[in-house]
């Protein structure tokens, strides 16, 4: 790991400034994600602002009816919430399929949304990677696919958002509240939060060096049923091939994001559309222009069939 | 062949130099740093917090780990490292109340926090409940993974208690109880290469009262 600074913060306006102030500094919250990063010197901040102190872990009911969830919220603590487990539940059966039980004691609601991809061929120095080190290529295309991305994707990065938590966000149309250095506050849609790659896949969200996270707001709730259903190597702490966040409501309408399969939680709302006429031709319409590569293109079929179990469950 | 100089070598100094071959393998062949690396590291930082009810005060490179921290600089080297990435849960911890992974998360962090460790459970003459049924189950082979399992377990138990919700509930709103899907769910943080799960199980379900 490489040597940096540390400070601890007393107001969010002031650390918003200090990371502002220099481009290689960074928030640090949970730090899983980050710390597993500078250990292999993927991540190489020089300094960091640790947030914890900043108080934004209250879970609060909002003027309108939904919930407004403090950034450093833990992954633990947002499933576990009675209101979340009972009027949101998608985002409870997200949290809880990922990551292992110690991680989600730490890691933060901000954080989770801001951890960075799981492709090996970020991870592997050794590696070409646009995502890592821009205009180095990516080795992953011609590569070793098979976790990879279907849609979304772009000629220069074929990685995945690899989280769960976003997918439900998302499905629940969240979004992501942030102050700046300047002051400057601004909600962003989970829609527009993470980027498609294009030709710069080294920036993962459309945040500005500085930006701190603060909540994150649901709207009201959407009742219905809610699934998740992820679909992995092994039955625990394993990232998704595929995965589907559903809310589905008794005539058969509703909502759907996938996960594991492209730079963000993908949801096409033309797709929702098609709900009642059944699992493919939704996925027909939400992985329109998907471009699989050999050893990923069973991802189509996969999120088809995993839609499929949601949809039957959700009639029974 | 080995000669008897490499013969002579401890492990723990055979570990580090290997460690250093690699990085000077690798760092050739890898990207060149976007940003030179430092010659010396950021200065030391106070930390004080309790460890198993002592308080303890550092002055540490906030590169440090909260399990460096304890294993290296407070020679409580019940809690192992085995991935050093919070992939294998050897370095669990309770800070808190909760259980973590020590080897993610900075020592500097916790300031003020009270952390449990394996030393902190119970002795040889005076056995955490846990521990005592570890051994009667055969919870374990070679060991290596025991303590964080051991943690883990103590607050898996605490949190089914607590009503935190798991992957393996049907119903989110019920309360969980200590089954043996619960259990293995819950407990998928922490690997053991000897495969000793079954019986991990078994242990932990006697503790909570329960039937595996």
């Amino acid at each position: 790991m490489r040597a940096f600074t540390y400070e601890r913060a007393r107001d969010a306006g002031a650390a918003a400034r200090a990371v502002a102030a220099n481009p290689s500094a960074k928030f640090i919250a949970g730090g899983t994600n980050l710390l597993d990063l500078m250990k292999i010197e993927v991540e190489v901040p020089t300094h960091l602002v640790d947030v914890q102190d900043l108080g934004f872990d209250k879970i609060e009911a909002t003027r309108d009816g939904g919930l407004r969830i403090g950034a450093l919220v833990t992954n633990t603590n947002l499933a576990a919430d009675a209101r979340v487990r009972r009027d949101y539940g998608v985002l409870t059966r997200a949290i809880v399929a990922g990551a292992s039980g110690q991680l989600r004691n730490k890691a933060s609601t901000a954080g989770n949304l801001l951890q960075r991809t799981r492709c090996p061929y970020f991870y592997d120095t050794n590696m070409a990677c646009n995502k890592r080190r821009p205009g180095s290529g990516c080795a992953a295309i011609g590569g070793y696919s098979r976790q990879l991305g279907v849609i979304g994707v772009s000629d220069a990065c074929i990685a995945t958002f690899p989280g769960d938590m976003a997918v439900a966000m998302r499905v629940l149309d969240a979004a992501v509240e942030t102050v700046d250095g300047t002051g400057a506050r601004r909600s962003i849609p989970m829609a527009d939060f993470h980027r498609l790659w294009g030709d710069r896949p080294d920036q993962d969200t459309v945040l500005k060096q500085g930006e701190l996270i603060t909540a994150v707001t649901l709207p009201k709730p959407l009742g219905g049923k809610h699934f998740y259903e992820k679909v992995r190597d092994r039955a625990s702490y394993a990232y998704a091939l595929v995965s589907v966040a559903a809310v589905i409501q008794p005539d058969g309408t509703g909502r759907v994001a996938f996960g594991g399969v492209a730079p963000k939680p993908w949801r096409v709302e033309a797709a929702d559309a098609l709900l009642p006429r059944g699992a493919a031709a939704v996925t027909a319409r939400a992985f329109q222009g998907a471009t699989p590569t050999k050893d990923n293109a069973f991802k189509l079929p996969l999120a088809t069939r995993a839609l499929a179990s949601v949809l039957a469950e959700a009639k029974a | 062949m080995p000669t008897t100089t490499e013969l002579e070598l401890s492990r723990r100094g055979l570990l580090a130099g290997s460690a250093a071959t690699a990085a000077i393998v690798a760092a050739p062949v890898g990207a060149a740093p976007a940003t030179p690396r430092q010659a010396t590291a950021a200065p030391t930082l106070p930390v004080r917090f309790k460890v198993n009810g002592e308080r303890r005060e550092l002055s540490l490179d906030p590169r440090t780990t909260l399990l460096d921290a304890l294993r290296e600089h407070l020679h409580l080297t019940g809690t192992k490292k085995g991935c050093d990435h919070g992939q294998c849960g050897a370095c669990t911890v309770m800070v808190d109340g909760v259980r973590i992974n020590s080897c993610l998360s900075l020592a500097v962090m916790h300031e003020g926090d009270e952390i449990t460790t394996i030393e902190g459970l119970g002795t040889p003459d005076k056995l955490h409940p846990m521990q005592a049924a570890f051994v009667k189950y055969d919870g374990y082979q070679c060991g290596y993974c025991t303590p964080g399992q051991i943690c883990s377990a103590v607050a898996v138990l605490d949190e089914i208690k607590r009503g935190v919700p798991s992957h393996a509930q049907d119903d989110l709103n019920a309360k969980p109880t200590a089954t043996n899907v619960e259990l293995r769910e819950r407990m998928s943080g922490n690997i053991c290469r000897c495969g000793a799960y079954s019986n991990i199980a078994e242990a932990m379900a006697e503790v909570a009262g329960a039937k595996a």
